[in-house]
Protein backbone atom coordinates (compact mmCIF):
# COMPACT_ATOMS: atom_id res chain seq x y z
CA UNK A 1 0.00 0.00 0.00
CA UNK A 2 2.79 2.53 1.03
CA UNK A 3 4.93 1.49 -1.99
CA UNK A 4 1.89 2.20 -4.38
CA UNK A 5 2.40 5.94 -4.32
CA UNK A 6 5.74 5.64 -6.01
CA UNK A 7 4.84 3.61 -8.47
CA UNK A 8 1.27 5.32 -9.25
CA UNK A 9 3.80 8.22 -9.42
CA UNK A 10 1.21 10.49 -6.77
CA UNK A 11 1.84 14.17 -6.65
CA UNK A 12 1.77 13.89 -2.39
CA UNK A 13 3.90 10.65 -1.29
CA UNK A 14 4.85 10.14 2.47
CA UNK A 15 6.93 7.59 0.84
CA UNK A 16 8.65 9.58 -1.15
CA UNK A 17 9.81 12.18 1.63
CA UNK A 18 10.48 8.90 4.43
CA UNK A 19 12.62 6.98 2.13
CA UNK A 20 14.31 10.17 0.29
CA UNK A 21 14.88 12.00 3.83
CA UNK A 22 18.77 12.00 3.75
CA UNK A 23 18.40 13.29 0.30
CA UNK A 24 15.64 15.90 1.07
CA UNK A 25 17.94 17.00 4.16
CA UNK A 26 20.95 17.39 2.05
CA UNK A 27 19.38 19.60 -0.56
CA UNK A 28 17.86 22.08 1.72
CA UNK A 29 21.13 22.32 3.66
CA UNK A 30 22.47 23.20 0.61
CA UNK A 31 20.01 25.65 -0.09
CA UNK A 32 20.48 27.34 3.13
CA UNK A 33 23.84 27.78 3.10
CA UNK A 34 24.36 28.67 -0.30
CA UNK A 35 21.62 31.40 0.65
CA UNK A 36 22.91 32.36 3.63
CA UNK A 37 26.28 33.13 2.48
CA UNK A 38 25.09 34.70 -0.52
CA UNK A 39 22.82 37.09 1.36
CA UNK A 40 25.80 37.70 3.80
CA UNK A 41 28.45 38.65 1.28
CA UNK A 42 25.87 41.13 -0.41
CA UNK A 43 25.20 42.61 2.84
CA UNK A 44 29.05 43.59 3.44
CA UNK A 45 29.67 44.98 -0.42
CA UNK A 46 26.12 46.51 -0.20
CA UNK A 47 26.82 48.34 3.14
CA UNK A 48 30.66 50.03 2.50
CA UNK A 49 28.88 50.92 -1.28
CA UNK A 50 25.78 52.63 0.27
CA UNK A 51 28.26 54.34 2.44
CA UNK A 52 30.45 55.72 -0.54
CA UNK A 53 27.20 56.79 -2.20
CA UNK A 54 25.80 58.74 0.26
CA UNK A 55 25.67 62.87 -0.08
CA UNK A 56 27.54 62.07 -3.53
CA UNK A 57 25.09 62.49 -6.35
CA UNK A 58 27.47 60.76 -9.13
CA UNK A 59 28.76 58.07 -7.32
CA UNK A 60 24.92 57.51 -5.78
CA UNK A 61 23.58 57.46 -9.53
CA UNK A 62 26.71 55.09 -10.86
CA UNK A 63 26.57 52.49 -8.26
CA UNK A 64 22.49 52.77 -8.30
CA UNK A 65 22.53 52.54 -12.35
CA UNK A 66 25.20 49.77 -12.19
CA UNK A 67 23.43 47.74 -9.65
CA UNK A 68 20.14 48.02 -11.89
CA UNK A 69 21.65 46.30 -15.11
CA UNK A 70 23.07 43.63 -12.96
CA UNK A 71 19.45 43.06 -12.57
CA UNK A 72 18.27 43.07 -15.61
CA UNK A 73 20.55 40.22 -16.46
CA UNK A 74 18.36 37.27 -16.51
CA UNK A 75 19.59 34.55 -14.14
CA UNK A 76 20.34 31.60 -16.97
CA UNK A 77 22.56 34.23 -18.59
CA UNK A 78 24.32 35.56 -15.40
CA UNK A 79 25.53 31.80 -14.41
CA UNK A 80 26.08 30.50 -17.59
CA UNK A 81 28.63 34.02 -18.29
CA UNK A 82 30.25 33.08 -15.17
CA UNK A 83 30.76 29.55 -16.01
CA UNK A 84 34.13 30.37 -18.20
CA UNK A 85 35.44 32.23 -14.12
CA UNK A 86 34.84 29.66 -11.95
CA UNK A 87 33.68 26.29 -13.59
CA UNK A 88 30.94 23.71 -12.36
CA UNK A 89 31.49 24.92 -8.65
CA UNK A 90 29.23 26.83 -5.56
CA UNK A 91 31.35 29.97 -5.95
CA UNK A 92 29.58 30.73 -9.62
CA UNK A 93 26.01 30.35 -8.02
CA UNK A 94 27.00 32.31 -5.16
CA UNK A 95 29.09 35.25 -6.83
CA UNK A 96 25.57 35.35 -9.47
CA UNK A 97 23.47 35.61 -6.53
CA UNK A 98 25.66 38.32 -4.60
CA UNK A 99 25.36 40.35 -7.61
CA UNK A 100 21.63 40.29 -7.90
CA UNK A 101 21.44 41.27 -3.90
CA UNK A 102 23.41 44.05 -4.19
CA UNK A 103 20.70 45.92 -6.27
CA UNK A 104 17.83 45.74 -3.53
CA UNK A 105 20.41 45.93 -0.70
CA UNK A 106 22.43 49.02 -1.89
CA UNK A 107 19.02 51.03 -2.65
CA UNK A 108 17.33 50.02 0.82
CA UNK A 109 20.67 50.80 2.97
CA UNK A 110 20.96 54.27 1.08
CA UNK A 111 17.12 54.80 1.55
CA UNK A 112 17.47 54.10 5.22
CA UNK A 113 20.71 56.12 6.04
CA UNK A 114 19.14 59.30 4.08
CA UNK A 115 15.97 59.22 6.48
CA UNK A 116 17.87 59.97 9.41
CA UNK A 117 16.47 62.98 10.69
CA UNK A 118 18.41 65.60 10.17
CA UNK A 119 17.94 67.00 14.06
CA UNK A 120 19.02 64.00 15.44
CA UNK A 121 22.16 63.85 13.77
CA UNK A 122 22.75 67.67 14.22
CA UNK A 123 22.04 66.89 18.39
CA UNK A 124 24.61 63.99 18.00
CA UNK A 125 27.09 65.73 16.90
CA UNK A 126 26.58 68.51 19.08
CA UNK A 127 26.81 65.87 21.84
CA UNK A 128 30.51 65.24 20.44
CA UNK A 129 30.37 62.49 18.15
CA UNK A 130 32.81 61.15 16.27
CA UNK A 131 31.75 60.08 12.90
CA UNK A 132 32.18 56.05 13.30
CA UNK A 133 30.18 56.50 16.45
CA UNK A 134 27.47 58.87 14.67
CA UNK A 135 27.25 56.04 12.40
CA UNK A 136 27.05 53.06 14.80
CA UNK A 137 25.17 54.40 17.10
CA UNK A 138 23.02 56.99 15.90
CA UNK A 139 22.55 56.38 12.09
CA UNK A 140 22.52 52.50 11.93
CA UNK A 141 19.87 52.25 14.53
CA UNK A 142 17.56 54.32 13.02
CA UNK A 143 18.50 53.43 9.23
CA UNK A 144 17.28 49.60 10.62
CA UNK A 145 13.92 49.44 9.46
CA UNK A 146 14.42 50.22 6.00
CA UNK A 147 17.96 47.99 5.87
CA UNK A 148 16.04 45.34 7.48
CA UNK A 149 13.12 45.75 5.13
CA UNK A 150 16.01 45.10 2.27
CA UNK A 151 17.45 42.74 3.41
CA UNK A 152 14.04 39.95 3.82
CA UNK A 153 13.01 41.37 0.18
CA UNK A 154 17.02 39.86 -0.95
CA UNK A 155 17.01 36.88 1.25
CA UNK A 156 13.62 35.55 -0.10
CA UNK A 157 14.58 36.24 -3.52
CA UNK A 158 17.93 34.87 -3.20
CA UNK A 159 15.91 31.71 -1.84
CA UNK A 160 13.94 31.64 -5.22
CA UNK A 161 17.10 32.01 -7.32
CA UNK A 162 18.92 29.38 -5.87
CA UNK A 163 17.01 26.91 -7.87
CA UNK A 164 18.39 28.24 -11.04
CA UNK A 165 21.92 26.77 -9.70
CA UNK A 166 20.92 23.48 -10.35
CA UNK A 167 22.10 24.65 -14.01
CA UNK A 168 25.41 23.97 -12.87
CA UNK A 169 24.33 20.99 -10.28
CA UNK A 170 24.74 23.52 -7.18
CA UNK A 171 20.65 24.42 -7.11
CA UNK A 172 20.07 23.00 -3.20
CA UNK A 173 16.52 22.09 -3.67
CA UNK A 174 16.38 23.04 -7.31
CA UNK A 175 18.55 20.13 -7.57
CA UNK A 176 15.98 17.38 -7.18
CA UNK A 177 13.17 19.17 -9.26
CA UNK A 178 15.77 18.75 -12.42
CA UNK A 179 16.25 14.97 -11.51
CA UNK A 180 12.54 14.94 -11.26
CA UNK A 181 11.83 16.50 -14.67
CA UNK A 182 12.60 13.91 -17.48
CA UNK A 183 11.10 11.00 -15.21
CA UNK A 184 7.82 13.34 -14.33
CA UNK A 185 8.65 12.39 -10.94
CA UNK A 186 5.52 14.62 -9.64
CA UNK A 187 6.22 13.22 -5.99
CA UNK A 188 9.91 14.71 -6.34
CA UNK A 189 9.16 18.06 -8.31
CA UNK A 190 6.00 19.25 -5.46
CA UNK A 191 8.03 18.12 -2.53
CA UNK A 192 10.97 20.71 -3.39
CA UNK A 193 8.98 23.40 -4.90
CA UNK A 194 6.86 23.15 -1.15
CA UNK A 195 9.53 23.34 0.15
CA UNK A 196 11.56 25.98 -1.52
CA UNK A 197 8.42 28.22 -1.17
CA UNK A 198 8.48 26.87 2.43
CA UNK A 199 12.07 28.43 3.25
CA UNK A 200 11.50 31.54 1.85
CA UNK A 201 8.85 32.17 4.60
CA UNK A 202 10.35 30.46 7.10
CA UNK A 203 13.57 33.10 6.45
CA UNK A 204 11.63 36.21 6.20
CA UNK A 205 9.78 35.54 9.69
CA UNK A 206 13.02 35.11 10.83
CA UNK A 207 14.15 38.30 9.91
CA UNK A 208 10.84 39.82 11.36
CA UNK A 209 11.91 38.39 14.81
CA UNK A 210 15.95 39.51 14.06
CA UNK A 211 14.38 43.35 13.49
CA UNK A 212 11.91 43.13 16.32
CA UNK A 213 14.35 42.14 18.59
CA UNK A 214 16.93 44.85 17.47
CA UNK A 215 14.18 47.66 17.36
CA UNK A 216 12.80 47.69 20.77
CA UNK A 217 12.42 51.40 20.44
CA UNK A 218 9.80 51.32 17.62
CA UNK A 219 7.19 49.51 19.84
CA UNK A 220 7.45 52.18 22.94
CA UNK A 221 6.78 54.48 20.82
CA UNK A 222 4.30 52.93 19.04
CA UNK A 223 2.41 51.63 22.52
CA UNK A 224 2.51 54.85 23.42
CA UNK A 225 1.03 56.93 20.76
CA UNK A 226 -2.09 54.41 21.26
CA UNK B 1 39.52 35.23 -22.13
CA UNK B 2 39.80 32.48 -24.80
CA UNK B 3 36.33 31.23 -24.36
CA UNK B 4 34.72 34.50 -24.95
CA UNK B 5 36.41 34.21 -28.51
CA UNK B 6 35.30 30.90 -28.96
CA UNK B 7 31.58 32.60 -27.83
CA UNK B 8 32.27 35.46 -30.24
CA UNK B 9 33.12 32.76 -33.51
CA UNK B 10 30.10 30.60 -32.25
CA UNK B 11 28.15 33.83 -32.88
CA UNK B 12 29.29 34.87 -36.29
CA UNK B 13 29.39 31.52 -37.88
CA UNK B 14 25.60 31.61 -39.64
CA UNK B 15 25.22 27.70 -39.49
CA UNK B 16 24.33 28.41 -35.69
CA UNK B 17 21.53 30.69 -36.64
CA UNK B 18 19.20 28.35 -39.24
CA UNK B 19 17.61 25.43 -38.74
CA UNK B 20 14.56 24.83 -35.71
CA UNK B 21 17.18 24.67 -33.11
CA UNK B 22 18.91 27.94 -34.49
CA UNK B 23 19.69 31.29 -32.63
CA UNK B 24 16.77 33.33 -35.34
CA UNK B 25 13.98 31.06 -34.33
CA UNK B 26 14.89 30.88 -30.79
CA UNK B 27 15.24 34.66 -30.71
CA UNK B 28 11.55 34.88 -32.49
CA UNK B 29 10.12 31.94 -30.04
CA UNK B 30 11.78 34.13 -27.03
CA UNK B 31 10.20 37.74 -28.10
CA UNK B 32 7.26 36.38 -29.43
CA UNK B 33 6.18 34.83 -26.09
CA UNK B 34 7.14 37.38 -23.90
CA UNK B 35 5.43 40.03 -26.27
CA UNK B 36 2.40 38.47 -26.00
CA UNK B 37 2.94 37.58 -21.99
CA UNK B 38 3.58 41.91 -21.69
CA UNK B 39 0.37 42.21 -23.61
CA UNK B 40 -1.76 39.65 -21.27
CA UNK B 41 -0.16 40.96 -18.25
CA UNK B 42 -1.03 44.61 -18.79
CA UNK B 43 -4.84 43.52 -19.33
CA UNK B 44 -4.67 41.61 -16.62
CA UNK B 45 -2.99 44.30 -14.50
CA UNK B 46 -3.08 47.42 -15.08
CA UNK B 47 -7.20 48.23 -14.94
CA UNK B 48 -7.87 46.54 -11.92
CA UNK B 49 -4.78 48.48 -10.31
CA UNK B 50 -5.86 51.83 -11.53
CA UNK B 51 -9.30 51.56 -10.34
CA UNK B 52 -7.90 50.31 -7.24
CA UNK B 53 -6.01 53.04 -7.13
CA UNK B 54 -8.76 55.36 -8.13
CA UNK B 55 -10.96 54.23 -5.45
CA UNK B 56 -8.39 53.86 -2.57
CA UNK B 57 -9.23 50.58 -1.59
CA UNK B 58 -7.00 47.29 -1.56
CA UNK B 59 -3.68 48.86 -0.97
CA UNK B 60 -2.33 46.39 1.64
CA UNK B 61 -2.61 43.45 -1.20
CA UNK B 62 -1.44 45.83 -4.00
CA UNK B 63 1.50 46.43 -2.25
CA UNK B 64 2.77 43.29 -1.12
CA UNK B 65 1.63 41.09 -3.89
CA UNK B 66 5.09 42.17 -5.63
CA UNK B 67 6.94 40.72 -2.70
CA UNK B 68 5.52 37.55 -2.59
CA UNK B 69 6.35 36.56 -6.40
CA UNK B 70 9.95 37.73 -5.64
CA UNK B 71 9.78 34.45 -3.28
CA UNK B 72 8.15 32.06 -5.46
CA UNK B 73 10.92 30.22 -7.78
CA UNK B 74 9.88 30.81 -10.88
CA UNK B 75 12.09 27.02 -11.99
CA UNK B 76 9.58 25.47 -9.81
CA UNK B 77 6.46 26.35 -11.12
CA UNK B 78 7.61 25.85 -15.02
CA UNK B 79 8.38 22.72 -14.09
CA UNK B 80 5.34 22.03 -11.98
CA UNK B 81 3.85 23.01 -15.29
CA UNK B 82 5.34 20.27 -17.15
CA UNK B 83 4.48 17.48 -14.88
CA UNK B 84 1.06 18.23 -15.74
CA UNK B 85 -0.82 17.76 -19.11
CA UNK B 86 -0.02 21.75 -19.76
CA UNK B 87 3.31 20.40 -21.24
CA UNK B 88 1.47 19.05 -24.62
CA UNK B 89 0.09 23.19 -25.00
CA UNK B 90 3.23 24.54 -26.80
CA UNK B 91 3.49 27.99 -25.43
CA UNK B 92 0.66 28.07 -23.11
CA UNK B 93 2.99 27.06 -19.95
CA UNK B 94 5.63 29.30 -20.83
CA UNK B 95 3.20 32.24 -21.28
CA UNK B 96 1.07 31.33 -17.93
CA UNK B 97 4.06 31.52 -16.18
CA UNK B 98 5.39 34.51 -17.26
CA UNK B 99 2.00 36.36 -16.99
CA UNK B 100 1.90 35.14 -13.49
CA UNK B 101 5.55 36.61 -12.59
CA UNK B 102 4.59 40.44 -14.74
CA UNK B 103 1.44 40.76 -13.03
CA UNK B 104 3.02 41.36 -9.34
CA UNK B 105 5.23 44.14 -10.52
CA UNK B 106 2.76 46.23 -13.04
CA UNK B 107 0.10 45.87 -9.94
CA UNK B 108 2.28 47.36 -7.16
CA UNK B 109 4.13 50.10 -9.51
CA UNK B 110 0.37 51.20 -11.09
CA UNK B 111 -1.19 51.55 -7.48
CA UNK B 112 1.34 53.10 -5.69
CA UNK B 113 1.65 55.60 -8.26
CA UNK B 114 -2.11 56.12 -8.06
CA UNK B 115 -1.97 56.67 -4.34
CA UNK B 116 1.14 59.11 -4.61
CA UNK B 117 -0.17 61.19 -6.65
CA UNK B 118 -0.10 64.59 -4.27
CA UNK B 119 -3.79 64.62 -2.30
CA UNK B 120 -3.62 68.94 -2.97
CA UNK B 121 -3.58 68.47 -6.69
CA UNK B 122 -6.40 65.75 -6.17
CA UNK B 123 -8.36 68.13 -4.09
CA UNK B 124 -7.86 71.23 -6.30
CA UNK B 125 -9.13 69.22 -9.48
CA UNK B 126 -12.37 67.99 -7.24
CA UNK B 127 -12.67 71.94 -6.24
CA UNK B 128 -12.63 72.97 -10.20
CA UNK B 129 -15.77 70.49 -10.32
CA UNK B 130 -14.18 67.39 -12.19
CA UNK B 131 -15.81 63.99 -12.35
CA UNK B 132 -14.26 61.44 -11.43
CA UNK B 133 -13.52 60.22 -14.77
CA UNK B 134 -11.76 63.59 -15.92
CA UNK B 135 -9.96 63.34 -12.57
CA UNK B 136 -8.49 59.74 -13.43
CA UNK B 137 -7.75 60.72 -17.17
CA UNK B 138 -6.64 64.44 -16.50
CA UNK B 139 -4.99 64.46 -13.42
CA UNK B 140 -3.89 61.00 -11.77
CA UNK B 141 -3.10 59.15 -14.89
CA UNK B 142 -0.53 61.43 -16.16
CA UNK B 143 0.98 62.07 -12.75
CA UNK B 144 1.02 58.23 -11.80
CA UNK B 145 2.66 57.69 -15.52
CA UNK B 146 6.74 57.42 -14.59
CA UNK B 147 5.63 54.28 -11.89
CA UNK B 148 3.06 52.97 -13.91
CA UNK B 149 6.04 52.46 -16.94
CA UNK B 150 9.15 51.91 -13.77
CA UNK B 151 6.21 49.09 -13.50
CA UNK B 152 6.25 47.67 -17.21
CA UNK B 153 9.84 47.59 -16.98
CA UNK B 154 10.42 45.09 -14.30
CA UNK B 155 8.05 43.47 -16.03
CA UNK B 156 9.07 43.38 -18.86
CA UNK B 157 12.56 42.22 -17.38
CA UNK B 158 11.06 39.78 -15.45
CA UNK B 159 9.68 38.39 -18.40
CA UNK B 160 12.36 38.46 -20.70
CA UNK B 161 14.32 36.30 -17.41
CA UNK B 162 11.29 33.78 -16.92
CA UNK B 163 10.97 32.76 -20.36
CA UNK B 164 14.91 32.29 -20.24
CA UNK B 165 14.08 29.96 -17.60
CA UNK B 166 11.90 27.73 -19.57
CA UNK B 167 14.23 26.47 -21.20
CA UNK B 168 15.58 24.71 -18.14
CA UNK B 169 12.24 23.10 -18.08
CA UNK B 170 12.48 22.00 -21.84
CA UNK B 171 10.50 24.42 -23.55
CA UNK B 172 11.70 26.87 -26.15
CA UNK B 173 13.23 30.76 -25.80
CA UNK B 174 16.63 32.05 -25.83
CA UNK B 175 17.66 30.07 -22.76
CA UNK B 176 17.52 26.70 -25.12
CA UNK B 177 20.99 27.59 -26.35
CA UNK B 178 22.44 27.83 -23.30
CA UNK B 179 21.00 24.71 -21.83
CA UNK B 180 22.02 22.62 -24.94
CA UNK B 181 25.57 23.92 -24.64
CA UNK B 182 25.42 22.67 -21.18
CA UNK B 183 24.14 19.89 -22.18
CA UNK B 184 27.26 18.64 -24.66
CA UNK B 185 30.08 20.56 -22.56
CA UNK B 186 29.96 23.12 -25.66
CA UNK B 187 30.99 26.24 -23.47
CA UNK B 188 31.79 28.53 -25.95
CA UNK B 189 28.29 28.10 -26.88
CA UNK B 190 26.87 28.40 -23.38
CA UNK B 191 28.66 31.83 -23.20
CA UNK B 192 27.25 32.94 -26.57
CA UNK B 193 23.16 31.94 -25.63
CA UNK B 194 23.97 34.05 -22.33
CA UNK B 195 25.00 36.65 -23.99
CA UNK B 196 21.86 36.80 -26.77
CA UNK B 197 19.75 36.92 -23.49
CA UNK B 198 21.84 39.55 -21.70
CA UNK B 199 21.81 41.53 -24.95
CA UNK B 200 18.31 41.00 -25.56
CA UNK B 201 17.34 42.15 -21.78
CA UNK B 202 19.45 45.41 -21.52
CA UNK B 203 17.82 46.03 -25.08
CA UNK B 204 14.42 46.05 -24.04
CA UNK B 205 15.08 47.85 -21.05
CA UNK B 206 16.94 50.62 -22.71
CA UNK B 207 14.22 50.85 -25.13
CA UNK B 208 11.69 51.14 -22.38
CA UNK B 209 13.78 53.95 -21.02
CA UNK B 210 13.62 55.62 -24.20
CA UNK B 211 9.84 55.18 -24.54
CA UNK B 212 9.63 56.49 -21.28
CA UNK B 213 11.26 59.58 -21.99
CA UNK B 214 9.77 60.09 -25.13
CA UNK B 215 6.21 59.63 -24.08
CA UNK B 216 5.72 61.39 -20.54
CA UNK B 217 3.22 63.78 -19.67
CA UNK B 218 5.41 65.84 -17.84
CA UNK B 219 8.43 65.92 -20.02
CA UNK B 220 7.70 69.48 -20.98
CA UNK B 221 7.49 70.52 -17.21
CA UNK B 222 10.31 69.29 -16.59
Amino acid sequence: MAQNCLAANDWICWEYVSSRSQELTDATVQHVWITAVSVLIGLLIAFPLALLARGRKGVAATVLGFTTVLYTVPSLAMFALLLPVFGLSAGLVITGLVLYSLTILVRNILAGLESVPSDALEAARGMGYGRIRLLFEVELPLALPALMAGLRIATVATVALTTIGSLVDHGGLGNLIEQGLPTFFKAQILTASVLCVALAIAADLLLLGVQWLLTPWTRIRTAKAV
Amino acid sequence: MGVFTQAWTWLTTGANWSGDDGAWHRLGEHVYVSALALVVSCLVALPLALWLGHIGKGGALAVNISNVGRAIPVFAVLALFMVTPLRNAGYLPTVIALVLFAVPPLLTNAYVGMREVDRAAVEAARGMGMSGRQLFLRVELPLAYPLIMTGLRSAAVQIIATATIAAMAGLGGLGRIVTEGFAVYNTPQVVAGAMLVAALALLVEGVLVAVDRLFSPLRKRS
